[in-house]
């Protein structure tokens, strides 16, 4: 990392600053995962101790509340949205970057105007739209506007990539007498597989916290994801706060992981894009 | 030498993308408006065309007022944190942080970001309870006492509560947008300046300020535009409670489609954010480039 580079800079201010919005960030963090472990009366009784014994039943009580179906529903839902957003999005890249006519620049306006359109402008039509296809309250619901928010995203990210591929090695490709789909597995696929990563990983991160359209699609209980699921388990739980605070701690873990697995993509595609979930 | 059975192959690769963004997101985006001059329930598929009542009924509406008071607020607070304090922050952290740690420092301030809002917005319901909440508890504490709130009951704080959260959750993720495009600055600028004597400050304002202006301008827009489409944070904190005091525009679209069941009323209310959002991404890129010229 390059440091502009100050002589005789006081680095204690800073670092103080620094360490105390480091602890803002942590406390209720770390809060919430040894609050997990108590007993009810002691996550208010006791807010700033440990547990005087740990609960760890907590977990077991909140997965089998519900927690493990939701958990098992967005992971269900966040695997069908991510490969549906790669392959579509990469086959249209794909012809994005060989036809450069009229079709792909109509293409490209379509997706740059996407973008900007927030999933909250068409909340009312969608539900409308769902409901006639007989689609509500189901994973379909969820899954289909998930692929297509986040298309337009990866449709540039992928795009951008294969711009970089030289034209001789698909003619070479060709040359050798591949197709369309053998030219794409042979010369694009390779070099995708950075820029699949951080497609993905944008796509799981959104698809996993999505909360809007999966608190107004789906009523089934079966059927929630974990952001609308937890709702109801916080509703269902009343004052069990110890087993709703181990609830949210496995909810946010997962995501966690890949983040700390997949950082480098990741910091590669929000910077790339911009895009925020 | 492409074969005419390859070049169609090449608008068949289109078609599925085509498909989804015209059906979800263009469609929807359209209809919204003609939904918006008629007047509708959920289950029946009846619509009554009512012209422009659904947005005389909008301009009338006092909550409507209110809901666009705090999606303002929610803007200028989230810019002077999310883009100044986070710019700020940044650069501290490029500063006086050795580089090892910097990376590390980036990580853990990311870290809010990661989780889902619902997770966030529950925890942060203990946190501002009004009788055993930790903020208060914190206060009596430190003998601040008197200062402890109902946060999310009071009709004066509720919002500014909701407010404090998607900050708490969002500055990590404007920060790491500011360091990365900070770290593509070339160290020579600033030690051409530190060689002409200019101290830490003036390198900010003279070279990291300007050097970072198209990351600053993209960081405003989807801070400013997320904060006219926020909607888990009040929805899951106070539900646009205590009364409506932090109604924002998409909680109360909500509340108006899939509560009192005028989905024609919504509709207008989602054109108003479409709108809102439109032009203020439009006002500002053209403020961008007459600023660049």
């Amino acid at each position: 990392m390059r440091l502009p580079y100050v002589a005789g800079v006081r680095l204690l201010p800073g670092r103080l600053v620094l360490t105390a919005y480091a602890l803002i960030l942590a406390f209720p963090l770390l809060w919430m995962i040894v609050s997990s472990f108590k007993p009810t009366l002691e996550v208010y009784g006791q807010p700033w101790s440990l547990p005087s014994t740990w609960r760890f039943d907590n977990y077991s009580k909140a997965w089998e509340m519900g927690v493990s179906q939701y958990f098992v529903n967005s992971l269900f839902v966040t695997a069908i949205t991510t490969a549906a957003v790669l392959a579509v999005a990469a086959l249209a890249a794909y012809s994005l970057v060989r036809l450069r006519n009229w079709a792909a620049r109509l293409t490209m306006l379509i997706v740059m105007g996407a973008l900007v359109i927030s999933p909250q402008v068409s909340i009312v039509p969608l539900y409308d739209l769902l409901g006639r296809f007989g689609l509500l309250d189901t994973y379909t619901a969820m899954i289909l506007p998930y692929v297509a928010y986040r298309l337009p995203m990866a449709i540039l990210l992928i795009r951008a990539v294969f711009l970089e591929v030289p034209r001789e090695l698909e003619e070479a490709s060709r040359l050798d007498g591949c197709g369309s789909l053998r030219t794409f597995l042979n010369v694009y696929w390779p070099v995708s597989a950075g820029v699949l990563a951080t497609a993905a990983i944008l796509t799981i991160y959104y698809t996993w916290n999505e909360f809007l359209f999966a608190l107004i699609f789906v009523d089934s209980d079966n059927l929630r994801t974990i952001p609308a699921g937890l709702m109801a388990f916080r509703d269902a739980l009343a004052t069990d706060w110890g087993v709703l605070l181990a609830g949210l701690t496995i909810a946010a873990v997962p995501v966690v992981v890949v983040f700390l697995l997949g950082q480098r993509f990741l910091i590669a595609g929000i910077t790339a894009g911009s895009v925020k979930g | 030498m492409r074969s005419a059975g390859e070049r169609v192959l090449d608008y068949l690769f289109l078609l599925p993308a085509l498909i989804f963004l015209g059906v979800f997101i263009l469609y929807p985006l359209a209809a919204n408006v003609g939904f918006s001059f008629s007047e509708f329930t959920l289950g029946s598929a009846e619509k009554t065309f009512v012209g422009l009542d659904n947005y005389r009924q909008l301009v009338a509406d006092p909550i409507v007022w209110t809901a666009l008071t705090n999606n303002v607020l929610y803007a200028l607070v989230s810019v002077l944190f999310q883009v100044f304090i986070a710019h700020i922050l940044a650069a501290t952290v490029l500063v006086v942080l050795p580089s090892r740690l910097a990376v590390a420092a980036r990580s853990f301030f990311f870290l809010p970001v990661l989780l889902s809002m619902t997770v966030v917005a529950i925890l942060f319901t203990f946190i501002f309870d009004a009788s055993d909440g930790l903020l208060n508890g914190l206060l009596q504490a430190v003998g601040l006492g008197q200062l402890a709130h109902p946060w999310l009951g009071d009709t004066t704080t509720a919002i500014f509560a909701v407010i404090s959260v998607s900050q708490w959750q969002s500055i990590g993720y404007t920060m790491l947008l500011f360091i990365v495009s900070m770290q593509n600055i070339p160290t020579e600028l600033y030690e051409a300046a530190a060689l002409d004597g200019a101290k830490l400050l003036r390198q900010y304002v003279s070279i990291t300020l300007p050097q970072t202006r198209e990351m600053i301008f993209v960081v405003m827009v989807l801070t400013v535009s997320g904060a006219f489409t926020v909607f888990a944070e009040p929805y899951i904190l106070t539900g646009g409670g205590p009364g409506n005091a932090s109604q924002v525009l998409a909680t109360y679209m909500y509340r108006v489609g899939f509560f009192q069941n005028e989905m024609g009323y919504a509709s207008a209310l989602a054109t108003l954010i479409f709108v809102i959002t439109l032009v203020l991404s439009v006002a500002q890129a053209t403020l961008f480039r007459t600023g660049k010229e």
